[in-house]
């Protein structure tokens, strides 16, 4: 199988669509649409979203793949398909500023990795405290690219702590990796360092979540 | 020496009596004159006085009157989002649709209030500072200008997808970015810092930089009239560095995710490097941190010149301590005259 990974995120890397697709559509012959969803698609996006950190991949390659993905598992797991991870209750949303490149990235990943989740747009402190609340959200991803809306994610965790909140939050974004510090500061609950690591972060809240 | 020669002693690659400093706290000379960013930025006069407090205070080698980078996208029709404590964003994309770029015409840089306001200021430090320090003026490359035109998603999408409105796009923007450049070299700018993000490899792959950003880069740079250092704005650059030399170029902005070691080695005397210190964990730098981080930093990249020390973004967060920024200076003083004999025997007591 990892020989297939390996195949399928070069044909993302490289662009390949006729060829992720035909790597897709033949695990799709020997398993179901969710195993081959888990075995393939989300095992290659994690491993771009590292090659990413650490300089091998660029951003171009992991939008465009994670956008190609996101088709493709749309095809075999609509968004009533029962498969579709739809717990804990998750939004991605980015904080205050305007650059959504990050965010749209994340949203593609996760829904190319089976889940369902509420895509807030962006949102203000406020408002998006008031929104998690009344969407009963267990799991908030906050994207952001410039230092004054990191310092801003600080305002919303103590906002939803005061308010009684039963609401895990991951952080994502340029100035988190620059101050590998900073999201404990801000209060989160952990920071994702790439999109495949938002995945990896909502799974394992999943398991030990009620 | 003063300002201008140690600057061009280094850009030369010989070593000046100390390491350059370019402290990019432009955004701080609103808080010296007690203004909000939106009106510190809303006149000349107040950069101008801005920018003459910050060299006195922080004793920089070069005045930096950039203003913020929508400032650029005002000019093609959109507007600016200022905030208390941070860059000015732009607003709403001005290519709303792929097909918008078809009918796009650059605009004059002498129809531009916003643009103007610039000119006046680079013309005012001219005349205060003579040729005694660098006024270092800002153009957005015509290859990262996307990002806030259309949005970088959507601009991603174009480069792949639809290749003849990408070329139509980039013709637009070298116009306007040729003129740009000449505007502020003829008002008094010493050099151009040329962003361009996108082309890091960060953001694209040194393939596509090969085919896309590095020509519009050859090609706007060879038109623009004067000294230019390209700025990766905290992307990484190491497999391309070689390839950003060829575009002409005398610097590089590079980024404190690679090591500054290796970047020195790959310039090899071809292009100066501009950097490295990390302007977002600044915020919090002890001084002692502080001292260490410009320590490391010119013991990597000082040698031999061919070295400007400056943050890793080319904007310091508006957060960082003026007392920060004075350890830096201090630390430079300190630690970076020439010749750099400590830092043969130099162990870094955190290497990690």
């Amino acid at each position: 199988m990892s020989d297939l990974i390996t195949q399928f995120r070069e044909s993302l890397e490289s662009l390949d669509r006729i060829r992720a697709e035909a790597i897709f559509t033949d695990a799709l012959s020997r398993q179901s649409p969710i195993a081959a969803v888990e075995g393939l698609i989300v095992p290659a996006l994690e491993q771009m979203g590292a090659a990413w950190h650490e300089g091998s991949v660029a951003l171009s390659q992991v939008y465009m793949g994670g956008r190609f993905c996101e088709e493709l598992v749309e095809r075999v797991l609509p968004p009533s398909d029962p498969d579709r991870k739809h717990q804990p209750r998750s939004a991605i949303v980015l904080l205050n500023d305007y650059h959504a490149l990050g965010k749209r990235i994340v949203y593609s990943v996760m829904r190319a990795s089976g889940y369902e989740l509420f895509d807030y747009g962006r949102m203000d402190v406020d408002e998006l405290v008031e929104r998690a609340l009344a969407d009963r959200i267990r799991v908030l991803l906050i994207s952001v690219l410039m230092l004054p809306s990191a310092l801003k994610v600080a305002d919303v965790c103590s906002q939803l702590k005061a308010r009684g909140a039963d609401i895990r939050v991951a952080v994502g974004g340029a100035p988190f990796l620059f101050d590998g510090g900073l999201w404990r500061e801000v209060g989160a609950d952990a920071m994702g360092r790439s999109a495949g690591d938002a995945v990896a972060i909502v799974a394992a809240w999943m398991k030990e979540m009620p | 020496m003063n300002s201008m020669q140690r600057v061009l002693t280094t850009l030369g690659h010989k070593e000046p009596d100390r390491v350059p400093l370019f402290l990019l706290a432009n955004m701080h000379g609103a808080k010296e004159l007690g203004l909000s960013l939106r009106d510190y930025y809303a006149s000349a006069k107040n950069v101008i006085d801005g920018e003459m407090r910050l060299l006195d205070k922080y004793g920089s080698d070069c005045a930096y009157p950039f203003f913020y980078a929508s400032l650029e996208i005002e000019a093609w029709g959109g507007d600016t989002i200022f905030s208390a404590d941070g860059p000015p964003l732009c607003g709403a994309p001005v290519i709303r649709r792929a097909e918008d770029i078809d009918s796009l015409r650059p605009p004059a840089v002498e129809s531009s209030p916003a643009l103007q306001r610039v000119l006046e200021a680079i013309a005012g430090l001219k005349q205060r500072l003579a040729d005694q320090v660098p006024i270092i003026a800002v153009a957005i490359s015509p290859f990262s200008l996307p990002v806030m035109q259309m949005g970088f998603d959507r601009y991603i999408e174009l480069m792949h997808e639809q290749p003849d409105r990408f070329l139509r796009l980039m013709q637009a923007n070298e116009e306007f970015t040729v003129n740009w450049a000449n505007a502020q070299l003829a008002a008094g700018a010493t050099a151009i810092c040329y962003f361009d993000p996108v082309s890091s490899t960060t953001n694209i792959p040194r393939g596509l930089y090969l085919t896309t950003g590095q020509q519009v880069a050859k090609r706007t740079l060879a038109r623009i009239k004067g000294p230019t250092a390209t700025h990766m704005a905290s992307g990484r650059c190491l497999p391309i560095l070689g390839d950003i030399a060829d575009t002409g170029t005398a610097a590089v902005g590079v980024s404190i995710l690679e090591d500054f070691a290796q970047l020195k080695a790959a310039a090899a005397g071809r292009v100066s490097l501009l950097g490295n210190l990390n302007g977002i964990e600044m915020r919090r730098w002890t001084p002692a941190q502080t001292e260490l981080a410009v320590k490391r930093a010119i013991a990597a990249g000082g040698p031999g010149g061919g070295f400007i020390l400056a943050d890793n973004h080319g904007e310091i967060p508006f957060q960082v301590a003026d007392e920060t920024l004075l350890a830096i200076r201090d630390a430079v003083d300190r630690w970076g005259r020439y010749p750099l004999d400590w830092v043969r025997d130099w162990v870094d007591p955190d290497p990690s």
